[in-house]
């Protein structure tokens, strides 16, 4: 039986003694591909520190590939794309080259410097992202939708098995989202990577992804769309206009044939 | 005087290659300081240090040895008090600061108020750096830059973003704890160059001027280091040569480099 690529287990995260996370359990397997939504304020940013280790729990248990996150030690598998970094102001120095290039670090032992084949690697994942030719320029000096690619590309470069990616296409066009979100399918599709794309996109969300994980502050949902969109208990949680336009928008994903989601 | 005739002098040779070491590491580490917004560190440690040598003083020892663990002491204490007490980091840096300096007026006072010794350390006195701390500037400057060196990508990549280094599996409080203490050897060994007032200023005037040239990481880092090279020796010659108080016309040469360097971009940009 496979491993399962996240599993948390009961975690409850608290600051100034008031509960942020509670109750939450659920598990990730390869080549799940979920949108993790809720409202502003819901703790979706704070579930993905805590399980990128970035913030403790209060009580709970994160494993990823099996392994307890205090004892993670194969930081390789992992990609993680912020909203935002040091290097996309104008003043910071960093070309796209050496930001991409910072992607490498999780799979090199001390000490960590690059050699060729790391700058052929950077040289591959930029060509993909037609960003070649921008490899010596300054991050800060790129457009918002150039800057999100170069956030990708260093997410991507070390080839991970689980993607961790939070509000990714708020500064992008729609061109440029939809571009996004084809990157990332290949990913899910062709590599089986696992993804999760934090979002308060509701309405979009499910055009792209295969499942719906939606916190407010505990789990009111996690499952596939057609549960979802089943669900007489989200009827009554959304309301029955806002299931109905997140299901329209699902039925609108490629990957998914028509017809086999109940609500359209 | 002839140029060759100048170097002959042992206190000026010693000046210039304690002084150059020192440049290359302020410099160096400036430039992640700055980038990291934690320029001000220099000047809460530097206070630091004013404390550490009035007790040094005091003790009649040597203030580089009794400021070193200090000055070690008290950077810790800024990390602990940002990452512990939840305030800001320029607040926990004004905490040390002023504890510092109280420190450092007390134990004066103590020791019968402020002597020419302590003068000499609050404004620099390179030019009567002794032979024995020329070896040890030199020796603290080449394992703190090694250290910068084998953890340059570790820098690098907290200074880009800290969550992202963390969620590749840097240690990044490992890092950073090195990253202060490293700061805190090196505001220790420059006082002698610029003096205690005035070493923040080497720390973050190469790298500001950098940072208006250089469109790379690395490049900022050798700009700010040539910079802050050419500042010093310059600074040294120039203020014996025209009589003139050595930190101050090191920090003065760091602010028209600054200027020149601002100039540049303006022209480059226009």
């Amino acid at each position: 039986m496979p491993i399962d690529v996240l599993t948390v287990e009961d975690l409850s995260f608290r600051y100034n003694s008031s509960d942020v996370l509670s109750g939450i359990s659920f598990s990730i397997k390869k080549g799940d591909y979920i949108g993790l939504v809720g409202p502003n304020g819901s703790g979706k940013t704070t579930l993905v520190k805590v399980i990128l280790g970035l913030l403790k729990p209060y009580i709970g248990r994160i494993t990823l590939f099996g392994d307890d996150i205090a004892a993670f030690s194969r930081w390789d598998k992992i990609g993680y794309l912020p909203q935002h970094i040091a290097a996309m102001n104008p003043r910071f120095p960093a070309t796209v080259g050496e930001v991409v290039a910072m992607g490498l670090l999780s799979k090199k032992q001390f000490p960590k410097h690059m050699n060729r084949s790391d700058l052929a690697e950077v040289d591959r994942i930029l060509d993909l992202l037609d960003m070649k030719k921008l490899k010596n320029t300054p991050v800060g000096e790129l457009s918002g939708g150039q800057q999100q690619r170069v956030l990708v590309a260093r997410a991507i470069v070390n080839n991970p098995e689980f993607l961790i990616v939070d509000e990714p296409t708020d500064a992008l066009d729609p061109e440029m989202r939809d571009r996004f979100f084809d990157i990332m399918q290949t990913l899910n599709k062709e590599k089986k990577v696992a993804i999760v794309i934090v979002t308060h996109d509701t309405g979009n969300i499910g055009r792209y992804t295969s499942k719906l994980l939606y916190v407010d502050k505990k789990i009111v949902f996690y499952g596939s769309f057609e549960d979802f969109c089943t669900s007489r208990e989200i009827t009554q949680f959304f309301g029955e206009f806002a299931q109905h336009v997140i299901c329209h928008r699902h039925n609108q994903n490629p990957n998914c044939p028509p017809g086999d989601h109940g609500t359209d | 005087m002839e140029l060759t005739e100048f170097f002959r002098y042992g206190f000026l040779q010693r000046a210039l290659i304690a002084g150059s070491f020192i440049a290359i590491l302020c410099s160096t580490l400036g430039v992640f300081l700055v980038l990291r917004r934690f320029s001000l560190i220099g000047d809460g440690l530097a206070h630091a240090t004013f404390g550490s040598v009035a007790l040094a003083l005091l003790l009649r020892m040597s203030p580089l040895y009794v400021s070193i663990p200090i000055v070690m002491l008290c950077s810790l204490g800024i990390l602990k008090l940002t990452e512990r007490a939840r305030i800001y980091g320029d607040a926990a840096i004004g905490v040390v600061s002023s504890l510092g300096i109280a420190g450092g007026v007390m134990l004066s006072s103590m020791a019968g108020g402020f002597n020419i010794d302590l003068f000499s350390y609050l404004f620099g006195s390179i030019l009567s750096i002794s032979e024995a701390e020329v070896y040890i500037s030199i020796g603290l400057s080449i394992f703190v830059l090694l250290l910068i060196i084998f953890y340059y990508n570790e820098l690098l990549s907290i200074t880009l973003d800290e969550d992202s280094a963390k969620a590749s599996g840097i240690k990044t409080e490992s890092i950073n704890t090195m990253f202060v203490l490293l700061t805190a050897v090196t505001v220790v060994l420059s006082m002698k160059v610029v003096g205690i007032m005035l070493i923040s200023a080497l720390l973050i005037f190469p790298a500001v001027t950098a940072l208006q040239i250089a469109r790379s990481f690395k490049a900022v880092m050798l700009t700010a280091s040539l910079s802050a090279m050419a500042s010093v020796v310059s600074g040294i010659v120039l203020s014996f040569s025209l009589d003139l108080p050595t930190g101050a016309t090191i920090v003065l040469i760091n602010f028209v480099f600054f200027l020149t360097g601002l100039t540049y971009r303006r022209i480059v940009k226009a």
